[in-house]
């Protein structure tokens, strides 16, 4: 199931799909870990609208939910923990 | 001289391997991004000198925030023997194409796998071979934080710096995008961890810290601890030195300056000696402080402070950082200025370099520790500094909120969150020292000037009808309806210069020094003009070198005077507000 990454439940991982934020915050997200294919977990929301804790494999990171509203990501439909074909990266 | 850059991403420990190798004293902390400036060092490594330079960290080589392109210049432009790149061992499924991207613009590279400790708790297992064969370089597991490997590394460095200095080739440089596939198919044959893990003692302190009822009142906990903690072991140390130095006042220096004209003497007892040592006993605090401060910083809680504030600073037109920049500021402000190159939108930038003047620094942090001793028990007295704190935080967020329209900003906000990390007692130490030392040094110069141009002042032409009553009484209409009197107001004259001048300028002023001086300002102040004062001593301009870092950092005359003007404007607002309120209240 296709949805916005703002959406996603907390602690459920989830495939990026596509990562529509600007090219330069884009670059930043791919360097952070978090481009199409990898794993990605939001971890907590933060209080009083606050921004998102997220995980991609070691590395955990804030985004704010403006930001995280532009960005796809891939339930899987069954068990959250299947190893990653894409990447080659087991979070 | 060879030279040598050292190069890696925000938060992989590059500081702190800079100062092992160097025995250097680069600030560190858990925060990314804190190495703004270029720093350099020059070593000995296997018989010839070589400069080390420590770049601010770089997440790829063609990123755009401020503290990233003075790495990429430095690198674009400079002859190099060798680059030392760091990456954090704990995540490179994110960080070899950095060296990857290093690689194709032909950088002769020595990768230091970083926090091996961490990645082998952690479950990594690094087939440090096979990165070594892939990269064509040498790479080295360390853990700079306990000096792992370091003597390793720096001899391999030694063999490894080339003949003949060169220059990157950024011509041939590709976007870090370019690399993505190598380093996932890399990372796939070199690095293995078993896919699922119990939480960490990161995700559990993180479930309390980050908790979104339990955090704040968890914060407000640790810093109140913070201050009590200050207290108690700060105050008897300051006690016993204040003693210390009233003995040695009585048993050498008032005999060895008896001989001397009645001027003389009176310069040096009543002048610099009675105003220095008034500052000098606050050198323990300040120790202990900053030592304290040193444990939060290192732990990695500051993110987490960002984390939670976020919200907020949010609705006042900041983000997270800009907490951290407040936060930072409580050591200097001019630091805690140069920290916000980490933000890249200009705008965003200036709003937050308009807040950070009004973030309680260390040396107002002395006088209100004086203040409140002085006129509040040692029950109160945490609570009344707690309670500056809390003002200091809500005027610069208050200002911010004024002002947000003015430099918006839609830079959006991704920081990392770096895992919990136990504080190593010698750099605790080593910080709070540096803060000591850096205060004594000021203590020895700005501060005996300010002194004992306060003692000519007060003294000139006869002690009845001084200069300073001259200054005091043309204040004394805009000053004493927010209950400040004619002798706090030539100290807070001098407090323009430097905040730490404040109270010695007092003491020379009033004539008396440690104890005396808080008996006599409890005597001539109640609570409610003693935290006017404190409240516009936190408000108005902070010192000179903020001022002028608020140019250099600015690039703008017209916009430091709009921060001197405003905090001008609002510290007397303030304060005008607070005393007349609480008088008409009836305190």
């Amino acid at each position: 199931m296709i949805l916005k990454l703002a959406q996603l439940q907390v602690q459920r991982p989830a495939r990026v799909k596509a990562v529509g934020t600007s090219a330069e915050l884009a670059q930043r997200l791919a360097a952070l870990g978090l481009r199409p294919g990898r794993e990605v977990e939001v971890v907590r929301r933060g209080w009083l609208g606050g921004p998102l804790q997220l995980k991609v494999g070691g590395t955990e990171f804030m985004l704010r939910r403006v930001e995280a509203a532009l960005i796809e990501v891939v339930e899987p439909a069954v068990a959250p923990a299947t190893p990653s074909h894409a990447s080659g990266v087991a979070a | 001289m060879k030279r040598v850059a050292l190069v890696g991403m925000p938060n992989t420990g590059k500081s702190t391997l800079f100062n092992r190798i160097t025995g250097g004293n680069a600030r560190v902390a858990n925060w990314p991004g804190l190495t703004v400036e270029l720093a350099s060092h020059r070593v000995l490594l296997g018989g010839s000198m070589v400069q080390l330079v420590d770049l601010p960290g770089i997440y790829d080589l063609t990123g755009g925030a401020e503290d990233e392109q003075v790495a990429q210049r430095f690198l674009a432009e400079t002859e190099l023997d060798a680059v030392l790149l760091v990456l954090n061992a704990t995540q490179l499924d994110r960080q070899l194409a950095l060296a990857l991207q290093l690689k194709s613009v032909g950088a002769r590279l020595i990768v230091a796998l970083n926090m091996a400790d961490e990645a082998k708790r952690g479950g990594f297992d690094i087939d440090t071979d096979a990165l070594g064969e892939a990269l064509g370089s040498p790479v080295l597991k360390i853990s700079a934080k306990y000096g792992h490997g370091v003597d390793g590394l720096k001899a391999l460095l030694a063999t490894s710096l080339s003949q003949k200095p060169a220059r990157l080739d950024f011509a041939r440089l590709r976007p870090a995008e370019a690399s993505r596939d190598a380093e996932a198919a890399l990372y796939a044959q070199a690095v293995h961890r078993p896919p699922t893990l119990p939480p960490g003692p990161t995700q559990k302190l993180d479930g309390w810290l980050l908790h979104p009822l339990a955090g704040l009142p968890l914060f407000v906990v640790m810093m109140a601890m913070l201050f009590q903690l200050t207290y108690a072991i700060g105050t008897p140390l300051q006690d016993g030195f204040e003693a210390l130095l009233g003995s040695v006042k009585d048993a050498w220096l008032v005999p060895l300056t008896g001989g001397l004209p009645e001027f003389l003497s009176g310069l040096i007892l009543s002048g610099v000696w009675d105003g220095v040592t008034t500052v000098l006993t606050f050198a323990p605090l300040i120790f202990v402080f900053f030592c304290l401060m040193a444990v939060i910083e290192d732990s990695g809680y500051f993110a987490r402070a960002a984390f939670m504030m976020d919200g907020i600073m949010a609705r006042v037109g900041l983000d997270g950082r800009g907490f951290v920049m407040l936060m930072m500021g409580f050591g200097c402000n001019v630091p805690a200025l140069m920290g916000t190159r980490v933000i890249r939108d200009h705008k965003a930038r200036l709003l937050t370099m308009l807040t950070i003047p009004f973030s309680l620094c260390s040396a107002r942090l002395q006088i209100f520790l004086f203040f409140a001793g002085a006129l509040f028990g040692p029950r109160q007295a945490p609570w009344v500094l707690l309670s500056l704190y809390f003002a200091s935080i809500f005027i610069a967020l208050g200002t911010a909120f004024l002002f947000r329209k003015r430099f918006a900003s839609r830079e959006p906000f991704a920081l990392e969150l770096p895992p919990y990390r136990l504080p190593v007692m010698k750099y605790v130490v080593f910080r709070g020292w540096n803060e000591c030392k850096s205060f004594l040094k000021l203590a020895t110069t700005m501060i005996v000037i300010g002194v004992v141009a306060v003692w000519l002042l007060t003294n000139y032409p006869n002690p009845q009808h001084s200069y300073a009553e001259v200054i005091a009484n043309f204040f004394q209409p805009l000053l004493s309806p927010i209950g400040i009197q004619a002798e706090l107001s030539i100290a807070l004259l001098f407090g323009f210069v430097a905040k730490e001048v404040v109270l010695g300028a007092l003491a020379v002023i009033v004539g008396a020094d440690g104890a005396q001086l808080a008996t006599h300002l409890a005597q001539t102040l109640d609570p409610v003009s003693a935290y006017s004062f404190m409240l516009f001593a936190l408000t108005y301009v902070p010192c000179v070198a903020t001022i002028a870092a608020m140019k250099k950092e600015s690039k703008s005359t017209a916009f430091t005077a709009f921060s001197v003007v405003w905090s001008l404007v609002l510290a007397w607002v303030l304060s005008f507000v607070f005393y007349q309120g609480a008088r008409a209240l009836g305190f």
